[in-house]
């Protein structure tokens, strides 16, 4: 035994008997933590809290995406004007749980935003999700000033080379994103790929100059650590805004996923459509953000 | 009783609260509380009034009645521009170490000329003086236009210092500034108050203000009112000295009470107690209004600096063909509860108070969109924001029922205008490439999208079922002009609840399709 060997293994042995061997065996990298085994992992049947749960605990916990004292943003899709049960939001009780999730793993801040589409301040507030990012301790950040956002480059972007993000996703360590499954007029459906666009400031550039490669071009830019895709309750038409609570059904399910285009690409067969039916599912794949094509993907199918 | 420093203290109160209203900038308690602390305003109050007789729009009967007891209470506690006055006053004292006013004769033709076209303006059915010389409506211009800016500005500064630290709990707010007819009016109004005032006292209540004339022609009538003891006066002229109306001729030994505004300054500097009142002896200190001196020199500083950006810059686009199709408006859109545009013009007062509580900015003032009839009315001006579908704010706060009190059920189905859709704007049309922001903002889906040629979809639209909000118009990304918008419905009408099937729920127990 060298003497490095010795000094090594001596530390090791101390902290070891102080922290456990778990922390041991991580601390010197000699066993990889758990990582995620599944590519995309899919939920049913439960309640949005119940069914992150189970999720997030089949890719090894949420310590595997956020370590101790780092800072998290969550982007759900708050969008709209309107109450949870129309499925416009994504689900408050699930972006409460994910907060949770953050926090037990160590998170030092959450942060949870989203650049709306009607007066922000009446989507946080009817949305719930102002509500539970509060109760979970989570803070929330306005999205409706210009001045948050900062010039970027996209430079695998086809017709995008820059756009103006919002700080918390440059900053942040973490980023998960939290899209709700919707119609929608423009973009046929509105996923975890469409949901980013609430981190960008001039949207009205992107419905100029084809949406669809704008939503993919966007994609390559800052890959989110995760995406939970909220299927829970599922706007079937009318969206993304939705008329009325008709518009919406119970699916009960639950996408989870470090792969956006996959999340996507499993969102769409979700709906009933086919992932090369939505142009920037296909443009997407094309320009590598992510992989459609679910038969190469392992995936973990849960009931509850 | 220190009546000089009760009229302060009320005067200011009202003050405080009425700006109170014009800063909610997240309706937290505009819709609720403005009904009562409007009551008394005469201006909206009365105008309520002539249109429906309803007891909560009775403040004017009080005021007439205080006024009958008093004289012109209202003008020296209730009236916000009164106050905005006294503070101009007050500095303008201070500047010159002592309070030099002195006697002067009434400018008559010019203030009964002012209350008799207003009132004869008023009885032909138009609101066009009010709306120019109604004092709080002005205020409410004022306020709107030059001081919620700036209030903004104070906030925005202090969110980004905030943000420095990473601390997000000032929002940042967004400045709408009014359209530069508008601006400049209310440039003029507020330099035309502050000359006056600054030089002259409340010279704008007594020569200008239909309101105070009329008050004042009541006050002749007063059962109390202030007088001097001829007898016990020494003739020394300090009472005048100090007479923001210049109403007390020290050589007659008499107050002019018509122009009286009632601030009791001269109660408490005569030093022989010979000005009487109720027959109450007044002893006083001046009061410390020393740091509301302050703010306001600090908001009229900032005021310099906060000049409308005129004009955004414009994005450059490489990939975007611009449209050619100019947008022509046939009539302009009065907001849901205004019930037509006639009804509207014709009770606004044009105070902005609905302009500084509608949450999404699209409640602007006119310039010429209404006419000259409704200069200054606000009106739906999509291109800063459009209706909220779930609000019914302006309506709850509008002091005159110019915009009636509509709740959710009801807006949901008025028809304030139609959406129009210009195809050779669009760029479906233009660009070959989809889009559908308008359908996607509709709230009704009276703008949906349909199969168009080449696996695009284009909008359509459904007259019946849309309600002018405006949504599509302001999410339209098209340059230079807008390939959708909102015509305005000159009568408002009613239009139907979107009707849709049920959809089945998907059995949780299914397989996943992948």
């Amino acid at each position: 035994m060298d003497r490095r060997k010795f000094i090594k293994n001596s530390v090791a042995f101390g902290l070891g008997v102080n922290t456990g061997l778990g922390s041991y065996k991580k601390l010197f990298g000699m066993v990889k933590d758990d990582k995620p085994v599944y590519d995309l992992v899919a939920v049913k049947g439960g309640e949005p809290d119940v069914m992150f749960d189970k999720g997030i605990a089949s890719l090894g916990g949420m310590k595997n995406f956020v370590n101790k004292n780092k800072t998290v943003v969550i982007k759900p899709n708050i969008g709209w004007d309107t109450s949870p049960e129309r499925a416009a939001n994504t689900n408050p009780i699930l972006v409460k749980r994910i907060i949770e999730h953050c926090y037990e793993a160590g998170a030092k801040t959450v942060y949870v935003f989203d650049h709306t589409c009607d007066e922000w301040g009446r989507c946080y507030r009817n949305s719930g999700i102002e509500h539970y990012v509060n109760a979970a301790g989570g803070t929330m950040v306005p999205g409706n000033s210009e001045s948050y956002y900062q010039k970027v480059a996209v430079p695998n972007g086809k017709v995008i080379q820059e756009a103006k993000a919002h700080e918390l996703i440059l900053e942040s360590d973490v980023f998960i994103n939290v899209p709700v499954l919707k119609s929608h007029g423009g973009a046929t459906l509105t996923m975890s790929m469409k949901n980013l666009m609430g981190v960008v400031w001039d949207r009205r550039y992107w419905h100029r100059n084809g949406l669809h490669q704008c939503i993919a071009d966007f994609a390559t830019f800052r890959k989110p650590d995760l995406n939970v895709l909220d299927a829970y309750a599922v706007m079937k038409r009318n969206g993304p805004r939705g008329v009325s609570v008709q518009d919406v059904i119970s699916m009960k399910s639950l996408l989870i996923s470090t792969d956006i285009v996959a999340a996507d690409a499993a969102g769409a067969k979700l709906f009933g459509l086919e992932p090369d039916e939505i142009d920037h599912i296909k443009y997407a794949h094309e320009l590598k953000a992510g992989s459609m094509d679910l038969s190469g993907l392992s995936i973990k199918r849960i009931k509850i | 009783m220190p009546l000089k420093k009760i009229r302060i203290f009320i005067s200011l109160l009202f003050l405080f609260v009425t700006s109170l209203l014009f800063i909610d900038f997240r309706d937290s308690y505009v819709s609720n509380t403005s009904d009562y602390i409007l009551f008394l305003q005469f201006v909206p109050s009365l105008i309520g009034f002539l249109k429906a007789i309803t007891l909560s729009s009775a403040g004017f009967i009080i005021i007439l009645l205080v006024t009958l007891l008093w004289g012109r209470v209202y003008c020296s506690s209730v009236c916000p521009l009164g106050t905005l006055q006294d503070m101009i006053i007050k500095i303008s004292n201070r500047k010159r170490k002592r309070y030099s006013f002195s006697y002067h004769k009434p400018h008559s033709i010019f203030r009964y000329s002012f209350l008799a076209i207003t009132v004869l303006m008023l009885f032909s059915g138009s609101i066009g003086a009010v709306v120019l010389l109604d004092p709080f409506s002005n205020f409410g211009k004022i306020f709107t236009g030059l001081f919620r800016p700036v209030i903004m500005h104070v906030n925005n500064t202090a969110s980004v210092l905030l943000e420095q630290f990473n601390n997000y709990s000032i929002a940042p707010l967004q400045i709408i500034y009014n359209s530069a007819p508008v601006f400049i009016y209310s440039m003029i109004l507020v330099s035309i108050i502050f000359v006056l005032s600054y030089k002259h006292g409340r010279l704008f209540c007594n020569s200008i203000c239909p309101v105070g004339t009329l008050l004042g022609l009541l006050a002749r009538f007063s059962i109390f009112k202030l007088s001097v003891d001829e007898e016990s006066c020494s003739g020394c002229g300090v009472c005048a000295k100090v007479c923001k109306a210049d109403c007390i001729d020290t050589g007659e030994k008499n107050i002019d009470f018509e122009r009286c505004v009632m601030c009791f300054n001269c109660l408490e500097v005569c030093p022989t107690e010979s000005i009487l009142f109720n027959k109450i002896n007044i002893t006083a200190s001046t009061a410390d209004i020393d740091n509301k001196k302050r703010n306001f020199l600090a908001q009229m500083s900032f005021l310099l600096v906060s000049l409308p950006l005129i004009s955004h810059a414009q994005d450059k686009i490489e990939v975007y063909v611009k449209n050619k199709f100019k947008v022509f408006r046939s009539s302009p859109i009065s907001p849901p509860g205004s019930r037509s545009i006639g009804n509207f013009n014709d009770k606004c007062i044009a105070c902005h108070l609905c302009v500084s509580a509608c949450p999404t900015g699209v409640l602007q003032p006119a310039f010429l969109e209404y006419g000259l009839k409704g200069i200054f009315q606000p009106r739906m001006d999509n291109s800063k924001g459009f209706c909220n579908y779930d609000c019914t704010v302006c309506s709850h706060v509008c002091p005159t029922d110019a915009i009636e009190k509509i709740f959710i059920g009801e807006k949901k189905i008025v028809q304030i205008g139609k959406a129009r859709f210009i195809k050779d704007n669009c760029v479906v049309e233009t660009q070959k490439t989809n889009c559908g922001a308008c359908a996607e903002h509709c709230p009704t889906k009276a703008v949906r999208m349909v199969e168009y040629k080449d696996n695009l979809k284009i909008p359509e639209l459904t007259d019946e079922i849309c309600i002018g909000c405006g949504a599509c118009e302001f999410a339209c990304p098209t340059i230079p002009y807008k390939a959708i918008y909102v015509d305005g419905n000159p009568v408002h009408l009613s239009a139907k609840l979107p009707v849709q099937e049920d959809l089945e729920d998907i059995n949780p127990q299914e397989d996943f399709p992948f």
